[in-house]
């Protein structure tokens, strides 16, 4: 019998029908912690349901998390009574990890807060909850109606997944950064790559990448169809969390026989930046091919590349310049430990001389609800994950996705720009 | 409010028959639910996949079926997407595959979905057809043709049968009070 991957110890561990879990069978399992934001809502009308109220009672207030970054502060009316309703939920569930609209965004804050361990098993409202697996822990998206019945009963059903690995080896060159390496990969492999998958992350230029960086990968790893994403279990993670966490932290390896469906090899000493041209993240070029692009546009935030290297590099690339006068650029900061970090290192100083705009940590221009829609036939270059038709406001407009600093870089001269020329 | 549909989940049935709407490969829930309707059912309504068919939302009926190419409803965990395609009439999507959170917000939501290698060849829009969904068989009623897809695993049928994951838990509360 072959060993492990991450993915299926994990899952075994977790499972109510037994360790020895194996590919496509599908499991219940106990989740050890459940992110939600906005959904609340939905969850919350699903609790009127059921009779009589005395039972309408979360299966455990210390495994949930809220907070709010979707529509944040609320830009409406509407969007103000949902906080209010979700509100007044929270407090009468006696959820203690609620951050409202204080803390930022859900795949930063919750590291940040020391929520997110090795091994834990992790559901959230949101698709790209494969951040977590940065930090060793297997979390995905889920709807909200899987929410709600993990809110009452603490389980939920897995299918238990083939694991793709991908060994990325080579150092990257200047400027080019993770982003690029997980964009590329969209590229040559499509988006479908790691489609119902648990990917695992391996090789020297993993280990090379800050938490941060990988954070990134496991992110976009969804735009790639992945259920996990995995970085590498090493004693970074341990060295991030220890100052956040009272709990102890135990990484999850796969075993040396643990069997893949399919090993990509990937070398980046010749990295060249990628961007994912409209209207799918899997129609990649090198920034090149597609170098002269006008923008109106440029965002940098999002929880995908949101955190304070990605500004910092940006701010390096912008120190003293003045970006073009035909763009804006939106800074977003992932979350507020990050945007007080970046006013206290004199990156918000260099950004904002440069003529961008930071506003508070949410997600509102990367998912078209406020702060940065886009006009008919305008272009942005983005920083974000998704390049959909009419992702960030009009369905005529253009969305290229690329790393910070190519969003720097294109920010400064008007039209999409190798960062390595800075 | 966010987009809540209130329209009840349809009872369960084996067998199905549609009118086809065909879908590409790729269709992502910002087509079908886009982000800046989010807030309104009534435009999602009148917006719903209509970067991919312009007439879709128009001309959809209760009771028609999506056979779609690969990796359907892509992207983002809101469940507005299959909820807005029901809300619209759809009874059923047959596809090539679909992308993960889709499928499970699907079942959870006792939205039949099936997964049937190369479907997008053997359909047009307009053309007729018949669902078996315990079986996983799909028939073009037009071409007469019979295709046979992914069995629903059992665990997953019974949630379908159910009509959803919502009733699946009301059932084992009252289960539990008795």
């Amino acid at each position: 019998m072959s060993g492990k991957t991450i993915a299926e110890k994990i899952l075994g561990s977790h499972s109510l029908s037994g360790k020895d879990v194996k590919i496509n069978d599908i499991i219940f399992a106990n989740v050890d912690l459940i992110m939600s934001h906005i959904g609340t809502a939905k969850v919350f009308l699903d609790f009127q349901k059921i009779r009589p109220p005395k039972k309408r009672k979360v299966f455990d207030p210390n495994k949930i998390v809220v907070l709010f970054d979707h529509y944040a502060p609320a830009p409406t009316e509407k969007w103000a009574a949902v906080h209010d309703l979700i509100r007044k939920f929270v407090k009468k569930q006696g959820i203690k990890n609620f951050y409202d609209i204080r803390e930022g965004i859900c795949h930063q804050v919750l590291p940040e807060k020391g929520l997110v361990k090795p091994g834990m098993l992790i559901i959230g409202g949101d698709s790209h909850t494969t951040t977590y697996g940065a930090f060793n822990a297997a979390s995905c998206g889920v709807g909200n109606t899987d929410l709600f019945y993990a809110y009452v009963t603490g389980k939920l059903w897995f299918r238990i997944p083939q694991s793709i690995k991908f060994e990325i080896n080579g150092k990257l060159p200047y400027n080019v950064m993770s982003k690029d390496i997980i964009i590329k990969i969209a590229g040559d492999y499509t988006s479908e790559v790691a489609r119902y998958k648990s990917i695992e992350f391996t090789g020297e230029t993993m280990e090379n990448l800050s938490i941060a960086s990988r954070m990134t990968m496991s992110n976009f790893a969804l735009e790639l169809g992945a259920k996990f994403a995995f970085g590498i279990p090493d004693q970074k993670i341990i060295d991030w969390l220890k100052d956040r966490t009272k709990n102890s932290l135990e990484l999850v390896k796969p075993d040396e026989d643990a069997s893949y469906e399919t090993i990509y090899e990937i070398e980046v000493n010749d990295l060249e930046p990628q961007v994912s041209c409209p209207h799918t993240i899997d129609n990649v070029k090198p920034v090149s091919e597609i170098a002269g692009t006008k923008i109106n546009q440029a965002f940098l935030g999002s929880c995908t590349n949101g955190r304070f290297e990605d500004l910092e590099i940006a701010a390096k690339i912008l120190d003293g310049k003045k970006i073009h006068p035909n763009v804006r650029m939106i800074v977003t900061p992932a979350s507020q430990e990050i945007w007080l970090n970046v006013a206290k290192s004199g990156v918000a100083e260099k950004l904002i001389k440069a003529g961008g705009i930071i506003t508070n940590p949410n997600c509102g221009a990367c998912f078209g609800a406020h702060g940065g829609l886009l006009a008919p036939s305008e272009k942005c270059i983005s920083s974000s994950n998704r390049n959909f038709q009419g992702r960030m406001g009009s369905n005529a407009a253009e969305i290229y996705l690329g790393s910070p600093a190519t969003v720097a870089a294109s920010a400064l001269n008007g039209e999409i720009t190798d960062p390595r020329e800075f | 409010m966010a987009i809540v549909s209130n329209k009840p989940i349809k009872d369960y049935e084996d067998i199905i028959k549609g009118n086809v709407w065909l879908f590409p490969d790729n269709v992502d829930t910002d087509a079908i639910s886009p982000g800046q309707y989010l807030d309104n059912l009534e435009a999602t309504l009148t917006h719903t996949c209509e970067t991919i068919i312009k007439e879709f939302p128009i001309k959809v009926k209760e009771g028609d079926i999506i056979v779609a190419g690969r990796n359907f409803g892509c992207g983002s965990s809101r469940e507005t997407a299959p909820a807005i395609l029901q809300e619209k009439g759809i009874v059923a999507i047959i596809a090539e595959s679909f992308a993960r959170i889709f499928y499970r917000s699907s079942i959870a939501r006792g939205f039949p979905v099936i997964e049937v290698e190369n479907i997008s060849k053997q359909f047009q829009t307009g053309d007729m057809v018949e669902l078996n969904i315990p079986k996983a068989e799909v028939k073009n009623l037009k071409s007469g043709e019979l295709f046979k897809g992914k069995a629903i695993h059992p665990i997953l049928l019974k949630i379908l049968k159910k009509k959803g994951l919502v009733e699946v838990l009301l059932s084992e509360l009252k289960e539990e009070a008795d």
